[in-house]
């Protein structure tokens, strides 16, 4: 509570100095409903907060205010002169237990029954008149408390009246006559707390909540904007110092260079927080795991106060988490384990911040059992990511990476306790979203440790100017583990393998690729020349290494990032654009896309024409999908798409109630209802559910379900093809997965079983369709993974084929590069582009212009499926009603059947004119 | 400027000037639109004044790999990234020859809060044109140009293409109709 009481003050105290205008202005206007919300609000939020903080006086006053504020509000009650006194005198009384909580950290003694009662008795329409009139000698006033009051009433009033609300004083012409009687409740309140009132006199008034001010981000971005341009021009400034030797504004352009760079530093410091402000959750949250596990767990957290930018902080907020839900979980062993291990009885957990080089490094670390790499080698084995061969030559690390797989889990993990996200991947994916990089050490027995080090801001990066194919690039220095001169003549050479280009680096192969290739720029003749002078930037992402080869290497540069055109935001390998010191424009390469474009190609150089088939990121096939296998109602495997999935939960048998017939339980701070994966067994009692009840949580915003199952077996990651069995409820169909037929079960039945309203009116069940040899297929454009992972498999057991779009871009990446569904489903809320919108691109002109097109909404009014007919959408169906989802795109297929022909020609005709 | 962007920007002024010798009476009917004329493969064509932001002379232009092949590359505008478009290139005419590719003007357009450089070969007056003289597009003109023209004038000696700012620099569509 410490830690939000400043805040509260800073937003109470900013609230009343509001209130204060706006009870004014609603006396000059008593029929304004919009002020007397605003009011109402505000009074309400300080009555809200101080109920969470505990201050119960402040709460009284707030209610008692509030409740006046209500009957206004409502109408009950005539907004007059009197009433917005006896308000005022609320307002005043909160200001004044504000004050003292300022002064004292603490909510001053004191009572508040005889205004409480005038506030209730206004309420209900009886005006205390007495109090209103002579409102300086309050009679409730008790009879000691007189002699001090006087004096320290005054100056608590004028201070907190004068200090958040400055401009009010002046400007509102008839409010000092109601304003002023208002002063009456503070005798109450310093009549029962003289001292604490008195002894923080006015020099320390400036307590603790004047010590911050707020500001909209907005106004801190843009000043950082500005700045990031001043820094540029600087830049350009000192470059052209340079090439003018002795000019006279050298000293002069020096002193605006370190007031540039104090000013940058101090804009940055503006966008600083502790990184403690993502921790300070994790104390609650290793207890609870703990007590939830049995374990002994200490959390160590070093380096609380290091700061990194607010962006930043947000963004690594969640894998921190998720990564100390791991340590509690898997990494440290149960009490046993360890003394039997001879270790202290308490699992350590350690959280280390610290500064390095413009980057911020965090070490989480447990002294836990460590990462089994015998069972990962397995895994990985099973799975097929790596054949026995490459395995046996992995060191112990590289194969530990196998972990940042997605859906890659060992098997006894994920059956153990408590919840488990989606995985290391998604810690790792979010990472290296802000130019970040994650590594990991574990030693078996000894515990594991993942060290994440990103930039301090997204904003200005250092970093290395190459050239390559003519042009010059920027790579990001925190990859850069060294540069290497590669030459004929010299002890590093490039050779080849079958056109794939390696280096032999000390004691390992290094893959390389050529950046100029990869990016389209190669020159035939200069690849034939093995004795051309090159130089390899050897760079890391995550533990992959690899050599980037350039024609050049320039310096390094402090450089601002600025997003590329929207136009090119398809380009992978460029995170940003960039103006040097010369004023030139050059593009920031973006190590991780280049990783991506290694790892898919094994080293082998690419040329543009296979860097443009590359599909672009978001888009998913049917093809290989992560399931999820479980056993429930019988011994036949079934399995869940792992993407719907969003935790899993191995509940004590205790924590599940039964309500009305349901099993619920307490989950996160919210109700989470249990349903049995068998529709018969509602009837049995909690206690005889297992001692630990093994649950499949599926969530989408606020609702969260848990499906109760027998027992959860593993990840796969296979092909899913459905085969469509006789409809059953429950499930879409069956499988073989992992060599064993599996059923395949429909997660929107059981969400439906949960909550009949997740789907509207939805039915049960997929209908059949299609069935000839030709599958339709399905362009499936939605922002939600949630949906794109439950439409997906909903529409391959409807007989349709299926390639899902993240965003409307990349949907229409697809049709640049010739893909043609033969019908688009798109969401219509999504960010950047709208459904609408989309519809009117792929309406406007190209190769999809005349497909069939349903819209998917949460929102299905009438306006909305004009809007949608108006922007070119043949059908619009609410998302939640399968039934109708499935019977619109037979419909809309069946309609654009219609006119498939003549669109044949014209599609021949155009290829012919652009031959 | 060399004289080769000079023609056609004198051609437009002239066009210009014979606009403005008409008489004004019919001009009451309201709707007039004022653009920057320029020029472009020998065409005239005019984009609204209002999105114009600058006109510049011959940029260094930074290249950028992999983009669309309408991007001419990148290009600093006082501390701004503006990204260039080779508008010969959009609107499918043959490439100018070398010598003038380097030579191009740039015509600075917002979009959406971005800043574009159309690169064409000249720029001429801003004109304010009177609804009579605009008429829709013929339906023979190329369907690429269709797509980002609004309509034409028809100036006494030359037609002037209106041209979409938006739909100039959506490259989806082009970029489709290239590999069909």
């Amino acid at each position: 509570m410490d830690d939000l009481l400043p805040d509260f003050l800073t937003e109470t105290n900013e609230g009343l100095a509001e209130i204060d205008t706006a009870l004014v202005a609603l006396e000059r206007n008593p029929g304004d409903a919009a002020t007397l919300q605003l009011i109402f609000r505000l009074v309400h939020t300080i009555k809200g907060t101080c109920g969470f903080l505990g201050l119960g006086r402040l709460e009284r006053v707030a209610h008692a205010t509030e409740t006046v504020l209500g009957r206004f509000r409502d109408g009950a009650l005539a907004v007059s002169p009197g009433a917005v006194t006896q308000v005022l005198r609320g307002i005043d009384a909160i200001k004044l237990i504000v004050t003292a909580l300022e002064r004292t950290r603490r909510e001053p003694e004191g009572e508040d029954s005889a205004l409480i009662a005038d506030l209730e008795a206004c309420a209900e329409g009886r005006l205390p008149m007495l109090a209103a009139a002579s409102g300086p000698t309050p009679g409730p006033t008790p009879g000691p408390a007189t002699g001090v009051a006087p004096d320290a009433v005054p100056d608590a009033v004028a201070g907190c009246a004068s200090e958040p609300a400055p401009k009010p004083a002046p400007e509102p012409v008839p409010s000092p006559t109601p304003a002023k009687p208002a002063a009456a409740p503070p005798p109450e309140a310093p009549a029962a707390d003289p001292a604490p009132a008195n002894a923080g006199a006015t020099d320390t008034v400036a307590a603790v909540g004047a010590q911050t001010i707020r500001v909209h981000v907005d106004v801190a971005e843009d000043l950082m904007t500005l700045v990031s341009e001043l820094v540029l021009t600087r830049n350009q400034l000192l470059q052209l110092a340079r090439e003018q030797d002795g000019a006279p504004f050298t000293v002069p352009l020096q002193r605006l260079s370190h007031i540039t760079s104090d000013l940058q530093e101090g804009v940055m410091k503006l966008r600083m927080q502790p990184i403690g402000n993502a921790w300070n959750k994790l104390p609650r949250l290793v207890r609870d795991l703990a007590r939830e596990t049995g374990k002994k767990i200490e959390l160590v957290m070093r380096g609380a106060d290091t700061e990194l930018d607010r962006q930043v902080l947000e963004l690594i907020k969640d894998p921190l988490t998720h990564m100390v839900r791991n340590c509690a979980d898997h990494g440290l062993e149960p009490t046993e384990a360890r003394l039997a291990a001879g270790k202290p009885e308490t699992g350590r957990i350690t959280l280390d911040a610290f500064h390095e080089g413009g980057h911020i490094i965090i070490e989480i670390a447990d002294d836990g059992r460590g990462l089994s790499t015998q069972r990962i080698r397995e895994k990985a084995l099973v799975q097929g990511l790596a054949s026995e061969a490459q395995l046996a030559a992995m060191s112990e690390t590289e194969i530990q990476q196998f972990i940042f797989r997605p859906g890659f889990s060992t098997a006894p993990a994920i059956t153990a306790v408590s919840g488990r996200g989606v995985g290391m991947d998604v810690v790792r994916a979010n990472v290296q979203r802000i130019g970040g990089s994650i590594e990991l050490r574990s030693a078996a027995g000894r515990g594991t440790a993942v060290t994440i080090k990103i930039p301090l801001t997204l904003a200005i990066v250092s970093a290395l100017i190459v050239a390559a194919g003519g042009e010059r690039f920027a790579i990001p220095q925190i990859g850069v583990l060294e540069l290497v001169r590669a030459s004929g003549g010299s002890a590093a050479r490039v050779e080849c393998i079958n056109g794939a280009a390696v280096l032999r680096l000390r004691d390992r192969l290094l893959p390389l690729v050529d950046l100029a290739a990869l990016l389209g720029l190669a020159d035939p003749a200069r690849e034939t020349d093995p004795a051309h002078e090159r130089f390899i930037v050897v760079t890391q992402v995550g533990t992959s290494i690899f050599g980037i080869i350039v024609d050049r290497v320039f310096d390094t540069e402090e450089i601002v990032v600025k997003p590329v055109a929207p136009i090119l935001r398809h380009v992978a390998l460029f995170s940003g654009n960039t103006i040097l010191g010369d004023g030139s424009v050059i593009m920031i390469l973006d190590p991780n896309g280049i990783a991506r474009a290694v790892g898919t190609q094994a080293g082998r150089s690419t040329t543009a024409a296979e860097a443009e088939e590359r599909v672009p990121a978001g888009i998913e096939s049917s093809a290989r999908l992560a399931l999820l296998l479980f056993r429930a109602g019988g011994a036949e495997p079934k399995a869940v798409p792992l993407g719907l999935v969003a935790r899993l939960e191995d509940i004590p048998r205790e924590r599940i109630e039964r309500i009305d017939g349901r099993f619920v339980t307490q989950y996160r701070g919210q109700l989470m209802p249990l349903v049995p994966f068998a529709e018969g067994f509602a009837a049995t009692a909690a206690a005889e559910l297992p001692v630990r009840q093994p649950v499949l949580v599926f969530a989408d915003r606020e609702r969260v379900m848990g499906l109760m199952v027998d027992a959860i077996d593993d990840v796969l990651e296979d092909r899913l093809r459905l085969e469509l069995g006789a409809a059953r409820p429950g499930f879409l169909g069956s499988a073989v997965v992992g060599g064993r037929a599996t059923d395949v079960i429909d997660v929107g039945h059981h969400l439906a079983r949960a909550f009949p309203d997740w789907w509207g009116q939805g039915g049960i069940g997929a209908d059949s369709q299609g069935g000839g040899t030709q599958r339709p297929r399905i362009l499936v454009v939605e922002d939600s993974a949630f949906f794109r992972a439950l439409l997906g498999p909903l529409l391959v057991a409807s007989g349709y084929e299926v390639v899902a779009a993240e965003t409307p871009r990349h949907a229409l990446a697809l049709r640049e590069r010739g893909f043609r569904p033969d019908l688009i489903v798109s969401d219509i809320e999504m960010p950047e582009m709208d459904g609408f919108a989309f519809a009117e691109a792929v309406r406007a002109s190209g190769a999809w212009a005349d497909l069939p097109l349903v819209a998917l909404t949460s929102r299905a009014g009438a306006a909305d499926m004009a809007r949608g007919r108006a922007a070119g959408f043949t059908d619009y169906v609410a998302k939640f009603d399968r039934q109708a989802v499935l019977a619109a795109i037979a419909g809309a297929l069946a309609l654009g059947a219609e006119g498939h022909e003549g669109e044949g020609q014209q599609d021949g005709m155009m290829a012919e004119t652009d031959a | 400027m060399n004289a080769i962007n000079e023609r056609p920007a004198a051609s437009a002024a002239a066009a210009a000037s014979s606009i403005a010798a008409q008489p004004r009476a019919g001009e009451s009917a309201g709707t007039e639109r004022v653009l920057v004329t320029l020029t472009v493969g020998g065409q005239l064509c005019g984009v609204p004044v209002g999105a114009v932001r600058d006109v510049l002379d011959a940029q260094k232009i930074a290249r950028i790999p992999l983009a669309p092949p309408e991007v001419a590359g990148s290009l600093n505008l006082r501390g701004r990234i503006v990204t260039a478009i080779d508008l010969a290139r959009r609107l499918r005419l043959p490439p100018p020859p070398p010598a003038q590719a380097g030579a191009r003007m740039s015509v600075v357009v917002e979009l959406a809060g971005e800043l574009y450089s159309l690169l064409v070969d000249g720029v001429g007056e801003v004109m304010t044109l009177p609804e009579r003289l605009f008429e829709e597009n013929p339906p023979t003109l190329d369907a690429c140009w269709r797509g980002v023209s609004d309509g034409v004038y028809r100036l006494e000696s030359v037609l002037l293409v209106l041209l979409d700012v938006g739909r100039l620099l959506d490259l989806g569509a082009p970029a489709r109709a290239a590999t069909a």
